[in-house]
């Protein structure tokens, strides 16, 4: 079996670099850099040598197998973040017999392996490491500790004691078995179905979290609304102008709200065009805003746009530097944009609060098949013991469909796509 | 000398199922039993059949076996099982007269072609290597073989307890045969120790029927054979009666006197065959378990009193009888004993069930760690195949999961192995809607005319049925009808414009092939048995369809061979534990290897890459 290495921190000049060894060698490759290595468990300044050559005093930690993040037995080597001590580490590591360069996600290929982690908690940990924000951070979090596979090794447990409950009245018919089954299933149904549809609903807004919230601005042609998406931003992301229907793309600034992820959109201005290019740019504006979460009308009088606003749906006066009442907001002095920014964060905490376990559409397929399963039994289970055989079979592909989600079965595929996602090292 | 192509040692169910197998194969064939009065002999309860275990019978018969046929001969009751469930799950069973199920093997054996049965004791197997060559007879005759198949039951380290009392032997009445096990210990095969019970048999003659409720056969006997037409033995009804809380408070006042309580047993019995020690300890507050009291034969007087089996000393047996409803003054003829015995860890075996490590020998039946006929008989099926096609020089037959009961079973043994005596259930397999009892021979039957193991008459039945059936299935699916037609026929169906065939109105579980008729007249024309087939075919239709893409996967992971000398040690990223498991269960194939247990999918796609690096070096 192949040693790997990598480097496990960004590829720069920082203070701190760590490069990660896993596999059988890690341990006598370390003694050969290293001198001697601290105790499994435990950590101790050690100096790093390439055949005899100092090349920098590092922080050295070991671990032994089982109890290591792939499993296997690794070292790390903390190091000052220079680039050419960190080249020189790697070359050095590569001349090692059995020991090579990890390949992207390999790291977490051999936890998964080992049993150190399952598939759900792999795809957490690609969140995790591609959080930007605090919602995202811990929503990944909750799904690196496994909180989703708990929840469905649960259900899954669930559903195999109604199918047993089934099973017992078909496969032992001739001798004294339970012969009402039937409320004991229905139970254990209904609790698995609710708790799953109520994830599936969930997980829309997970997905957000994951994905980032969209707000576009809408509005009339020259109602400021490229001057705000600047102002939101900080710099100048949109072109703007003196002439109505400048800005003819959609153009995105992606913020931090205290912790959700939010993407403004500013979008062409709205009205009858002759211009062919600025049509194409008010129906792709007209488009986006309908899917965006959340639309910002920059507005004196909603009716003169061609989109009506949703219920939560925020409408603001625009160019406030101009008004004299003290509404509105202006992207020219900043009046007003706090409030707006408050109101966007209000609309989206309390949406995050619904948030779930899961935020990827494959989860949600597996889930929406295993629920279709379940009504499916639940209603033949309803039909008395003469469909019992179909109820079992709905019975069966719900728990498969379960199993599906967390990686027991059915992997090939998922596992190319989940690890082309990942990059070298992590 | 003889030289035979296939040796079968023993005559029980895997035994006699085994060697009429490889004759059928038209395999020089010899059969070793100890006296020609032990084969086919029912050495448990009176019945073949039941749910899965049905199943199981249908498709041997499907591949033109004996165990069927016999039983058809020799049934005196036939029920089957959940009639009222689905098809998919109904299981024929039938009592059998224990005389005629003997006479009639006996007979079968003796009139088949290729087959000589021998009357003698093996004591020992012939080597060359690690290949079995023959085998030597108590009295010194040597018999060469190209293959040997052994199916001696519980005859390894048997010991049979009544109370305290304990003698060695493999069923009451066996000799035990000391030099044949000590041959097979030098194999250094992984072995496992297992308990079964019996009840005590009673005399009919002294036990009061008439205050016992009857259970009687169907009116319409559901038959094992796909050729019985008609009913061969006269048809009795059996007795129920319960234990009470008289019978329990015996039983429990005398539980360290049983062996499997007293501590002399410690082998894993079946939990669900449980002995009426078990029952009485385990189910406390139960005050009553239900007896069936079975005829053991027309002629004789034994009845078996099924669901007290035991293993307390005589005189308790006596007491707690005495102790049941109509069983006041009932004579044990044979008081109930408990067998404890080695079985063969399956894993040693491949799917064509021929030991791994020692060629040329197969192993089939209760050696494998199964219980029960019909489980031993399917097994004796498939060695006796296989070891005709190794003594013949062709590829071995493989039964898969998705074609047979069979295959279930072979692919549950040889890769999990056993942790209780292994008996076959429906649930077991997960593709259960399309394999049902109905149509075994439409799964099956093809196989064996490949393999030229059916005699002329079956083939025929077998193409004017599969005619019949696509005859009808074409009728069925001709022309779709509209709502409104169908409604006018008496079936009620959505109005919603579909227009749908017959077929696909059969699919509607309240909707029954008189139904049908009425919309389309002519189907009245198709014969009643093809019928009731293609209704159950509607029926599943949907499920099965789902269910075609399951079995598509496992056979495209069937279809990735594990060469037999494949090691896992040293896989980079295979746990130490995991490689350990898939170097004893040493899987035939990637679907085999999907099945052992603590196997992991991300392991799974490893040995999948492992599989295709080795294929492109031997390339």
């Amino acid at each position: 079996m192949d040693t790997i290495f990598a480097l496990a921190t960004a590829q720069d000049r920082a203070g701190v670099a760590v490069v990660r060894v896993s596999g059988p060698a890690a341990h006598s490759v370390g003694m050969q850099m290293c001198g001697t290595l601290p105790k499994v468990g435990s950590f101790a300044v050690r100096p790093v040598s390439s055949d005899g050559d100092l090349i920098d005093r590092g922080l050295v930690l070991t671990f032994a197998a089982p109890h290591s993040f792939t499993g296997e037995d690794v070292i790390e080597l903390h190091l000052h973040g220079s680039i050419a001590i960190i080249d020189r580490v790697l070359d050095t590591l590569s001349a090692f017999d059995g020991v090579r360069l990890a390949e992207p996600g390999e790291f977490t290929r051999r936890a998964l392996e080992n049993g150190k982690m399952d598939l759900a908690q792999v795809e957490g940990l690609a969140d995790l490491i591609d959080a930007e924000t605090e919602f995202q951070r811990a929503q990944a979090m909750q799904t690196v500790e496994g909180a989703l596979s708990k929840v469905v090794e649960d259900w899954r447990a669930r559903l195999i004691n109604a199918a047993s409950l089934l099973e017992v009245t078909i496969d032992f018919a001739d001798e004294d078995v339970p012969v009402d089954v039937a409320p004991e299933v229905s139970a254990l149904l209904e609790s698995v179905m609710s708790q799953a549809s109520d994830e599936i609903s969930r997980s829309y807004v997970s997905e957000r979290v994951r994905t980032g919230f969209e707000v576009a601005i809408v509005g009339l042609p020259n109602a400021g609304k490229s001057t705000l998406l600047n102002a939101l931003a900080g710099r100048d992301a949109a072109i703007t102008s003196e002439f109505a229907g400048t800005t003819r793309d959609v153009i995105e600034v992606r913020m931090d709200l205290d912790g959700l992820p939010v993407t403004f959109l500013d979008t062409a201005g709205l009205r009858e065009s002759d211009d062919q290019v600025e049509t194409i740019g008010i129906e792709r504006a007209i488009a986006r805003a309908k899917t965006a979460d959340l639309r910002v009308f920059l507005s004196e009088n909603v009716s003169d746009l061609p989109l009506d606003p949703l219920p939560q749906d925020i409408v603001v006066a625009p160019k406030a530097d101009l008004r004299t009442d003290g509404t509105g907001v202006s992207g020219v002095t900043g009046a007003g944009l706090n409030a707006l920014v408050q109101e966007v964060k209000a609309v989206f905490a309390d949406r995050a609060t619904h948030s779930g376990l899961t935020s990827r559409a494959r989860h949600r397929t597996s889930l929406q098949s295993a629920v279709t399963a379940m009504k499916d039994a639940s209603r033949l289970v309803n039909q008395g013991p003469e469909v019992y055989d179909l109820a079992a079979e709905e019975l069966r592909t719900a728990i498969r469909s379960l199993e599906f989600l967390v990686g027991r079965i059915d992997v090939e595929n998922l596992l190319d796509e989940i690890f082309s996602s990942f990059c070298l090292g992590k | 000398m003889k030289h035979f192509d296939v040796l079968v040692i023993g005559g029980g169910h895997a035994g006699a199922e085994a060697a009429h197998a490889a004759a059928r194969m038209g395999a020089r064939t010899a059969l070793v039993t100890m006296t020609l009065s032990g084969i086919g002999v029912m050495s448990c309860n009176p019945a073949i059949g039941g749910l899965g275990k049905g199943h199981l019978v249908r498709e041997i018969d499907a591949m033109d076996g004996v165990m069927g046929k016999v039983a058809d001969k020799a049934g005196i009751q036939f029920r089957l099982l959940n009639r009222r469930k689905g098809p998919a799950v109904q299981g024929p069973r039938a009592q059998a007269d224990r005389a005629i199920y003997q006479r009639e093997m006996l007979a079968a054996t003796q009139a088949q072609d290729n087959l000589t049965i021998v009357e003698g004791e093996v004591v020992d197997l012939k080597m060359s290597g690690q290949k079995v060559t023959g085998v030597e007879l108590a009295d010194g005759t040597l018999l060469h073989s190209t293959t040997v198949v052994l199916t001696t039951g519980t005859f390894l380290r048997g010991i049979i307890h009544i109370g305290e009392e304990k003698h060695s032997g493999g069923r009451m009445g066996d000799k035990a045969s000391v030099k044949l096990a000590e041959r097979i210990d030098s194999f250094g095969l992984p072995l496992g120790r297992l308990k079964t019970g019996t009840p005590p048999r009673l005399d009919t003659r002294t036990i009061n029927w008439s205050v016992l409720e009857e259970q009687q056969g169907d009116d319409e006997p559901a038959f094992f054979s796909f050729e019985t037409t008609k009913l061969a033995a006269k048809q009795v009804a059996c007795g129920i009666t319960h234990t009470n809380e008289r019978t329990h408070e015996i039983i429990s006042k005398n539980l360290a006197r049983s062996a499997m309580y007293g501590g002399h047993i410690d082998g894993t019995g079946p939990r669900y065959c449980p002995s009426i020690e078990d029952k009485v300890v385990r189910f406390a507050d139960k005050t009553s378990h239900q007896v069936f009291l079975e005829p053991e034969s027309l002629t004789g007087h034994t009845v078996y009193p099924n669901g007290i089996s035991t293993s307390l000393p005589v005189d308790v047996q006596e007491d707690y009888i005495h102790s049941i409803v109509g069983l006041e003054t009932a004579k044990i003829l044979q008081p109930g004993y408990a067998i404890e015995y080695d079985y063969i860890d399956p894993r040693a075996l491949d799917a064509s069930l021929q030991l791994r490590a020692t060629t040329h020998l197969f192993l089939a039946g209760q050696i494998n760690g199964t219980t029960g006929y019909e489980e031993a008989a399917a097994q004796g099926l498939v060695a006796g195949i296989n070891a005709a096609c190794l003594a013949q020089g062709r590829e071995p037959v493989q039964f898969s999961r998705a074609n047979s009961y069979i295959g279930v079973m072979i692919d549950d043994l040889t890769t999990r192995g056993v942790t209780e005596p292994y008996r076959m259930f429906t649930s077991r397999a997960e593709f259960r809607l399309s394999l049902r009892a109905d149509n075994a021979d439409q799964r099956l039957t093809p196989t064996a005319m490949d393999l030229g193991m059916v005699s002329v008459q079956r083939r025929a039945l077998f193409d004017s049925k599969r005619d019949a059936l696509e005859v009808g299935y074409q009728a069925l699916s001709r022309e779709a009808y509209t709502p409104k037609h169908i409604s006018r026929a008496g079936i009620a169906v959505k109005e919603d414009g579909t227009r749908r065939t017959p077929y696909q109105l059969l699919a509607f579980p309240d909707v029954q092939f008189k139904d049908v008729v009425r919309v389309q007249p002519d189907l009245s024309a198709i014969d009643r048995p093809i019928q009731i087939q293609l209704a159950r075919d509607a029926l599943y239709a949907n499920y099965i369809d789902r269910q075609q893409k399951d079995i598509d996967r496992i056979k495209k992971d069937e279809a990735h061979v594990i060469p037999t000398g494949f090691t896992y040690a040293g896989i980079s990223g295979l746990s130490n534990e995991l490689s350990a498991k898939l170097e004893s269960a040493r899987p035939d194939n990637l679907a085999q290897a999907a099945r052992v247990e603590g196997m992991t999918p991300a392991a799974l796609a490893l040995l999948l890459a492992k599989l295709r690096q080795h294929q492109k070096k031997s390339a």
